[in-house]
């Protein structure tokens, strides 16, 4: 039985296909969820995609954390299910409070559209657990809103309970501590700048997101 | 005494006259302003039409050619693709964020109102001099507005062309292209039929932003300073959120089947959308004015008919289906409301309410079919004979060739990486290569397909300068060529003809020669010209920009199992060119560069031209190539540049005994990056084609050298390609 995952679909998401395409091919049972739905459905796993969620008005994820299904989401975070924000979704969930520090524009107040390297900093969370410690991934960024920012007690913090789970090699963003995606301290919510659904077909030039997505359903599997 | 109203609405007198004849009376102002943006150039083409008509348009694969919203073609597994490009020029000189990014929206509406999915954009952009502080200014705007509304509409943008020169000084080229996929049985046309149907306005208010856009803006060319500033207030602007929710919402009501015809609004506002729905049709409307959601109050008629305000479609909807309706806009949250409903009279009626004033009535199909027609005076400049005689070889030998090469290397990528070009996970080559490439994934399914999108954009004012009727022979053919080089076989084209003032005879000869120039070509490689877009009166303070039509042809990649080869080579690689002989440097970047602009260029050798494609065709499908290159602006020096730049790897050249060979931009010809092993093969296939070629070199090593002629690091080439734009456009703040 593959995983049941839920790809959450606010007005002005736009990459909710993208990630059902790519769990799809990993051979898990991706379904869209509508952001106005207070019941998510009974699905094993929670994906918030990318894409520009009620148009990033106020603050990107300012207003999306305010829709019915969110409340559902922290309820299922709580209770350990496994949650993935990709890019917007990052910014959600920090803007819901299931994850620390927020992201601020780009140091070089730029969009950038790119593909960086990465390294796994821990195998311990539900994005990295089929990956090892110190390996490199290609996966490309595309956000303006990337650069990572949090109060040196909660840097500490993340950097003590091992939560910096994916930093740059080489910082495009500005992102403090090179990160690029952390987890919360249970490690069953994650959120990552890049795209790893994006890097899942050779034709597309990287499938390093594989190992990423493939983590994720195992910790969707683990939760069932 | 100030100018009679019909004037100072961009109508002649015997435009007036015209009307007045149609209506057996004088209209009223509400009505003139109808007629006037209606009969603007940019809605009417009435300077262009007559010369457009020229244009092959028929093709097996054509389901919609040119006059709809976008053409259409079927390319097979039931799938259709709907493509169009537009210009936004002067918008984006007055207000370029703004422009842009309503350019954007524009095109994408255009597409999904066909009823298919917008997967990707492309931007062909022209600005003045990196030197001239306005020039970066808008080239800084009209890619952050790009970059702002693209992203966040969720379109991706795949490519397009950047070029900076003296002719767009006062007066830049934005055009748009945009892309969309559907299933065939989903085409939908811009008609209201059916009695008693319903008009909806969806999305978003009406204010008075972009009035008379087409005809105070887009149809008058730049005069001083002030006088422009005042035009701000014609710019629209634009909400990439209410498009996102308009594309999925108008995408959903289509799917199900919800509406009869459906419009969106651009130039012209509700007078167009309304007057164009009725027309095809054959039927009339009553249009509420009362009834159309305001952004600000006391807004009169004239203006809610003719405002440009953004995000805005005009849906036909039978009243069954119209709770449906509102249940699904509510859903996006799209605003909607009933403002119109379809007669059987044939005019276009606004009314202050369903039963109220009649506040004007004409004709409904007046406003567009009987748009005047001009047969504009044409003339062939004078100095033709010594024009032509003047040739670029003539000029001085470059003093250090390495500093001309290094003058016209630039890489696009400032700019293009501002821009989510990988959107739906279709993009397997992006921006910067000689085409885009797409995997084609059914619409529905999701299923792919196997086979591949190939898309390029191309313009050259300096060949259109020197020969409007060669430079757009070759454009085409370079775009054919372009399409070659990643495996893909052209389908049709769409083009935007960006010239100056259609009243000056000149401009007019230019245009028709250009035209003249695409038929020829499209005719010679059978491409249908599905869709087009003229933008007119581009000129500043009297200066008219060199004539730059510029071109989108879509191709098919039969089985796309890997990504095309691409610029790069192995170290070891043996460097091959095909296609004949350089001839000439008359309308190269090297020519003008110097300063000169005039002389000859050779016709294109349509029969040897679709050889040297298939041949290249065949060597990127049968892989005996490592890399490849067309050969265009900047000659086969800066092909081998950039070749060398991408791979990080260099090569010696031979065979290259001057400037001239160095930096001529004659048409045809490719170089290529092969494995020595590989090199009988390729040279069978080369002989099987009956397409010339010569062994030029050996990539290798970390310098770029011509044998007698230069010898540069590959180092110093990348840092100034690398560079230009950034060092130019950030005051040098860039990171990387």
């Amino acid at each position: 039985m593959s995983q049941k995952i839920g790809v959450v679909v606010f007005p002005g998401s736009n990459c909710e296909m993208d990630a059902m395409e790519a769990f799809s091919d990993l051979g898990a049972s991706p379904r869209l969820l509508w952001h106005a739905d207070r019941d998510i459905g009974g699905v094993d796993a929670v994906v918030i995609p990318g894409g520009f969620a009620h148009g990033d008005y106020l603050r990107p994820g300012a207003i999306a954390r305010f829709s019915p299904a969110m409340e559902a989401i922290i309820d299922f975070a709580h209770n350990g299910g496994p949650v993935l924000g990709i890019c917007n979704g990052f910014q959600v969930l920090t803007e819901a409070g299931l994850l620390p520090g927020a992201l601020q524009k780009n140091a070089g107040l730029k969009f950038l559209c790119k593909e960086v390297e990465l390294r796994v900093e821990t195998t311990n969370s539900v994005l990295t657990n089929m990956a090892y410690e110190g390996q490199t991934l290609r996966i490309p960024i595309n956000h303006f809103e990337g650069n990572f920012t949090c109060t040196d007690e909660t840097l500490t913090k993340l950097q003590s309970n091992g939560q910096i789970i994916l930093t740059y090699t080489e910082n495009p963003n500005g992102s403090i501590a090179n990160i690029a995606a952390i987890c919360n301290a249970q490690r069953n919510v994650v959120g990552l700048m890049p795209h790893p659904e994006r890097a899942c077909h050779a034709l597309l030039g990287s499938t390093d997101g594989r190992t990423l997505l493939e983590s994720f359903i195992q910790g969707a599997h683990a939760n069932v | 005494m100030a100018d009679p109203l019909h004037r100072s609405l961009g109508l002649t007198d015997e435009e007036l006259s015209k009307i007045i004849e149609i209506l057996e009376r004088e209209p009223n102002h509400l009505e003139l302003a109808m007629y006037s943006v209606m009969w603007s150039e940019h809605c009417s083409y009435k300077s262009s039409r007559i010369h457009l008509k020229r244009l092959p348009t028929q093709g097996e694969n054509v389901l919609v050619g040119p006059g709809e919203n976008a053409g259409v073609i079927d390319v097979g597994d039931g799938i259709a693709i709907a493509l169009r490009i537009e210009s936004h020029n002067h918008p984006s000189y007055i207000e370029p964020y703004q422009g842009a990014a309503t350019g954007v929206g524009g095109i994408i509406r255009d597409i999904f109102t066909m009823g298919a999915r917008p997967i990707a954009i492309m931007d062909p952009l022209r600005f003045g001099p990196l030197e001239d502080a306005r020039s970066r200014w808008v080239a800084e705007g009209v890619v952050s507005g790009i970059s702002g509304y693209g992203n966040s509409v969720g379109v991706p943008n795949i490519g397009g062309e950047i070029v900076f020169d003296q002719t767009y000084l006062g007066n830049p080229l934005v055009n748009v292209l945009c892309v969309g996929i559907m299933p065939k049985e989903r085409l939908v046309l811009g008609q209201a039929s059916g009695v008693g149907n319903l008009a909806v306005l969806l999305g978003s208010t009406t204010g008075r932003d972009g009035i008379g856009g087409v005809s105070v803006l887009a149809s008058a060319g730049f005069g001083n300073e002030e006088e422009d500033a005042e035009k701000r207030p014609s710019v629209q602007v634009g909400d990439p959120f209410e498009e996102k929710r308009l594309i999925e919402g108008c995408l959903e009501l289509l799917n199900e089947g919800l509406v009869v015809g459906i419009q969106d609004l651009g130039g012209a506002g509700l007078a167009c959308a309304a007057s164009e729905t009725a027309s095809r049709g054959g039927v009339g409307m009553d249009f509420n004015v009362s009834a159309v959601p305001q952004r600000e109050s006391g807004m009169q008629p004239f203006e809610i008919m003719t405002s440009e305000s953004q995000e805005r479609m005009l849906a036909i909807v039978t009243p069954e289906n119209l709770e449906q309706v509102f249940s699904i806009c509510s859903k996006w949250e799209i605003r909607s409301s009933v403002v119109g409903k379809v007669t059987p009279s044939g005019s276009l009626r606004i009314v202050s309410d369903f039963d109220g004033e009649v506040l004007g009535e004409v004709p409904a199909s007046s406003l567009h079919e009987d748009a005047p027609l001009y047969q504009r005076p044409i003339r062939e400049p004078d100095d033709m004979d010594d024009a032509t005689a003047d040739e670029a070889t003539k000029l001085p030998k470059p003093e250090r060739i390495e500093d001309d090469l290094l003058d016209l290397l630039t890489s696009p990528s400032w700019a293009t990486s501002q821009y989510d070009s990988q959107l739906f996970l279709n993009t397997v080559v992006g921006p910067g290569s000689d085409a885009a490439v797409l995997r084609l994934k059914h619409p529905t399914s999701g299923v792919d397909t196997g086979r591949g999108l190939a898309l390029t954009t191309d313009g050259n004012h300096r060949w259109c300068a020197v020969n409007p009727r060669i430079g757009t022979v070759m454009t085409v053919a370079e775009s054919v060529l372009n399409l070659a080089c990643v495996g893909a076989v052209p389908q049709a084209l769409v083009n935007c003809l960006n010239f100056g003032n259609p009243e000056n005879p000149i401009v007019m000869w230019q245009l028709s020669e250009a035209v003249d120039g695409m038929a020829e070509s499209c005719n010679a490689f059978e491409l249908p010209v599905i869709g087009g877009n003229v933008s007119l009166y581009n000129e500043s303070q009297g200066t008219n920009i060199d004539p730059t039509p510029i071109v989108g042809v879509i191709g098919l990649i039969k089985e796309l199992v890997a990504a095309p080869p691409g610029l790069s080579w192995n170290d070891g690689d043996r460097i091959i060119l095909l296609g004949p002989e350089a001839s000439g440097l008359c309308g190269s970047a090297w020519a003008f560069q110097k300063g000169h602009r005039r002389g000859s260029l050779e016709m294109v050798d349509f029969e040897l031209h679709q050889r040297l494609c298939a041949l290249t065709r065949s060597l990127v499908t049968e892989r005996l190539v490592t890399g490849l290159h067309d050969i265009s602006t900047g000659g086969l020096g800066v092909c081998a540049a950039e070749m060398a730049i991408d791979s990080d790897i260099g090569c010696t050249l031979a065979r290259i005994p001057d400037h001239i060979s160095f930096f001529s931009e004659s048409s045809s010809r490719v170089l290529i990056a092969v494995n020595a092993e590989r090199i009988p093969e390729v040279e069978d296939l080369a002989d099987q084609y009956d397409v010339p070629y010569a062994r030029m070199g050996l990539a290798h090593g970390d310098m770029f050298t011509v044998k007698d002629l230069l010898s540069i690091p590959v180092s110093d080439l990348q840092q100034k390609w690398n560079n230009r734009l950034a060092d130019a456009l950030d005051g040098g703040t860039a990171q990387e």
